[in-house]
């Protein structure tokens, strides 16, 4: 039962809007406060992950990427959900919520638009009108999920302001929201912006580490040593690390774009960089800024990564020394990508080869990973396969050579 | 004059009792806009067409709360090689002849820290500040350090503030109360919402220091209309802005707006 909704993480978080939208983010905790307390609220969306979603998702020992990486790694498959990801748990429970405000319009942003088809979707089940707010350099660089947004009856706004990705979009859905607020609730896609969203977020993500944490005591008989996942807002990550706070002994570590390079200003990891600490789309956060407060460009080959703030709970979850943030590049993502591909036949999201290209790239001395595979990679092909410059025979692992020849 | 003795909220207070206008008016200028030098410029016109107040915005990269005129405008400002610093400078300027109301979003607040952002506004004759992402509760801290230095802290209500939390907002005021004129971010209307009749009421009814209106004032009738509604104060945003952006001259393009409106409000 969820009682109350933190506004505060350590010094993070809060609630930095505009005083029109402040209403709204009361009548939304208290909404959500008392959605919580009836069951036929509760029920249904149980009722929905289950037979819908297809939850719960599958916790899969990877042998051969586990024998690659020398210890056994299993993924926690949300890219096995319907739509994709991650991100249709927290859709469908927040479009059950608006349902319930008597709220007929629907926004959301979106970068990687996994939130954006997440949202389309939950909005199509539920008959809900929705706008999906997205830069129009992640619209061409994640194209299919533009059509599958259209196809299922949302407007895609373009936006065409500053780099036209991740932050753009969110700024641009703020301001409908102040300007709509009154028939319009603002499904937000990550655990970042003002309270109360990081906590409902978490409350609706933390069913993959509580899945996850049940399954690998099923399995093993024992707890992970490392729970790992990519962080670019964090919703997946706080999902997954949620449930294994309390078990001190449980390493975690969130893994945000590298991009470029940490020694080049094109990344998006604010938290592995120590930055300054500032105020973005509602929240006191980690956060890529100057030397004047103006904020900064993120760069990520991964849409979904390509942020310059991130969620505030992980900015306390590092300052406390619970959880640890690293960073993975462009080059070692798209590495992983080809990896899981060719090792598992599972093609993983850019976002979630971040976290894989982490446990392939540090062993320390872990004896059982546990990885967030987020989200499942069909989007990025395009990407990839131009980053590439192709994709052919040669490139694939040696071994694969004799069987190719013989066939 | 005796600007130098008085703080920063008695002469918000004298700008308000002395404008020998129904409503004193407060035109918005956006620093560094479309450069430093013109920027300024534009100060002064505004200051030359009767304006009683000006409020001057630091230039944001995602500022939340305005609409594409002044977001644009912003980005330009900061191409051109806007700052705080090179802002406050105008500030120091404009302040020998009408009260300055700095406009800024939280972030560019809290990178200096409280303290050293108020005393930076004290020293280039700043009277208030505007932070339109900082909410009543996130206020406390910073309206502490503002009062112990005698500069305002101006907060905003909107037409979807209840009554409750309207009476908090009213009764934590310095300066004025900024009522946001619509639901929804800067940018001209066609016509003065319906509405704001009744939001002016309420907000008069909850606060001591003077109300004043803004978020889509674009014409000498919207000013007069404002006025008229019971309006203590009509700040003018977007559509001077606009006149800045476009006008070969903008200093005589925006005396010449900010005049009519004064003589609406005559």
């Amino acid at each position: 039962m969820i009682t109350s909704v933190e506004h505060r993480y350590g010094p993070y978080g809060g609630q930095y809007v505009p005083e029109t939208l402040m209403p709204a983010l009361a009548e939304l905790e208290a909404a959500w406060l008392e959605a919580n307390r009836d069951p036929a609220y509760t029920t249904r969306l149980r009722e929905l992950l289950t037979d819908y979603v297809g939850r719960a998702t599958p916790l899969y020992l990877a042998e051969r990427i586990s024998e690659r990486a020398g210890r056994p790694v299993y993924l926690k498959r949300e890219d096995l959900n319907h739509t994709g990801a991650h991100k249709i748990n927290n859709a469908l429970g927040q479009a059950l919520l608006a349902k319930r405000m008597g709220k007929p319009r629907i926004i959301a942003e979106t970068g990687a638009g996994q939130h954006g088809v997440a949202t389309a979707t939950a909005c199509a089940l539920l008959d809900l009108e929705c706008v999906v707010y997205m830069g129009t350099e992640d619209m061409r660089r994640q194209k299919p999920n533009v059509e599958r947004m259209r196809l299922l009856g949302a407007t895609v706004s373009p936006v065409d302001a500053g780099t036209r990705t991740l932050k753009e979009a969110t700024s641009a859905a703020i301001r409908d929201w102040v300007t709509n607020v009154a028939d319009t609730h603002y499904i937000l896609g990550s655990a970042a912006g003002p309270a109360p969203f990081p906590a409902l977020v978490r409350s609706l993500q933390r069913v993959i580490g509580d899945e996850a944490r049940e399954q690998i005591l099923q399995k093993e008989g024992r707890l992970p040593d490392r729970v790992i996942a990519c962080v670019g807002g964090g919703s997946n990550a706080i999902g997954m690390f949620t449930a294994f706070v309390e078990d001190r002994d449980v390493k975690l570590v969130g893994v945000e774009a590298a991009g470029d390079g940490l020694d080049t200003p094109r990344h998006g990891a604010p938290l592995t960089k120590n930055a300054r600490p500032g105020i973005l789309h509602g929240a006191y956060s980690a956060l890529m800024q100057d030397e004047e407060g103006q904020i900064l460009e993120a760069h990520s080959i991964s849409a979904g990564l390509d942020y310059p703030g991130v969620g505030p709970e992980h900015a306390w979850l590092r300052d406390s020394g619970r959880a640890t943030y690293d960073a993975i590049t462009d080059l070692e993502a798209l590495d992983a990508f080809q990896t899981l591909t060719r090792l598992e036949g599972i093609i993983p999201a850019l976002e979630s080869s971040h976290a894989l290209a982490w446990v392939l790239k540090h062993g320390g001395d872990s004896e059982l990973d546990v990885v967030c595979l987020s989200g499942r990679g069909d989007k990025d092909l395009g990407q990839v396969i131009e980053r590439l410059g192709g994709v052919d025979d040669a490139a694939k692992p040696a071994g694969d050579d004799t069987e190719a020849a013989a066939r | 004059m005796s600007t130098d003795t008085q703080t920063g909220v008695e002469r918000i207070a004298a700008a308000f009792a002395d404008s020998g206008k129904r409503a004193a008016l407060m035109p918005y200028l956006m620093g560094g806009f479309p450069t430093l030098e013109a920027s300024l410029a534009i100060g002064h016109a505004y200051a030359d067409g009767g304006a009683d107040l000006v409020e001057l915005g630091v230039p944001f990269s995602d500022p939340l709360a305005d609409g594409p005129v002044i977001h644009e405008a912003g980005t330009k400002a900061l191409e051109a090689g806007a700052t705080l610093a090179s802002t406050l400078e105008v500030a120091r300027e404009l302040s020998q002849r009408l009260p300055v109301v700095l406009m800024t979003y939280a972030n560019i607040v809290y990178g200096p820290g409280f303290e050293a952002f108020a005393d930076k506004l004290v020293a280039h004759g700043v009277s208030g500040l505007i932070v339109p992402d900082l909410p009543l509760e996130e206020q406390p801290a910073l309206l502490e350090v503002l009062d112990s230095r005698g500069l305002a802290l101006v907060p905003l209500v909107a037409p979807t503030t209840p009554d409750e939390r309207l009476a908090r907002i009213g009764a934590s005021a310095r300066g004025f109360l900024y009522t946001v004129s619509v639901t929804g971010t800067t940018g001209e209307r066609s016509g003065l919402s319906a509405g704001i009749g009744g939001v002016l009421t309420r907000a008069k009814e909850a606060t001591p220091v003077p109300v004043a209106i803004g978020f889509g004032i674009s014409t000498p009738e919207h000013a007069r209309a404002a006025a008229d509604a019971g309006a203590a104060g009509v700040i003018v945003g977007t559509r001077l802005v606009r006149a800045a952006a476009e006008a070969d001259d903008p200093a005589a393009a925006v005396r010449e707006l900010v005049a009519a409106m004064a003589e609406a409000l005559r």
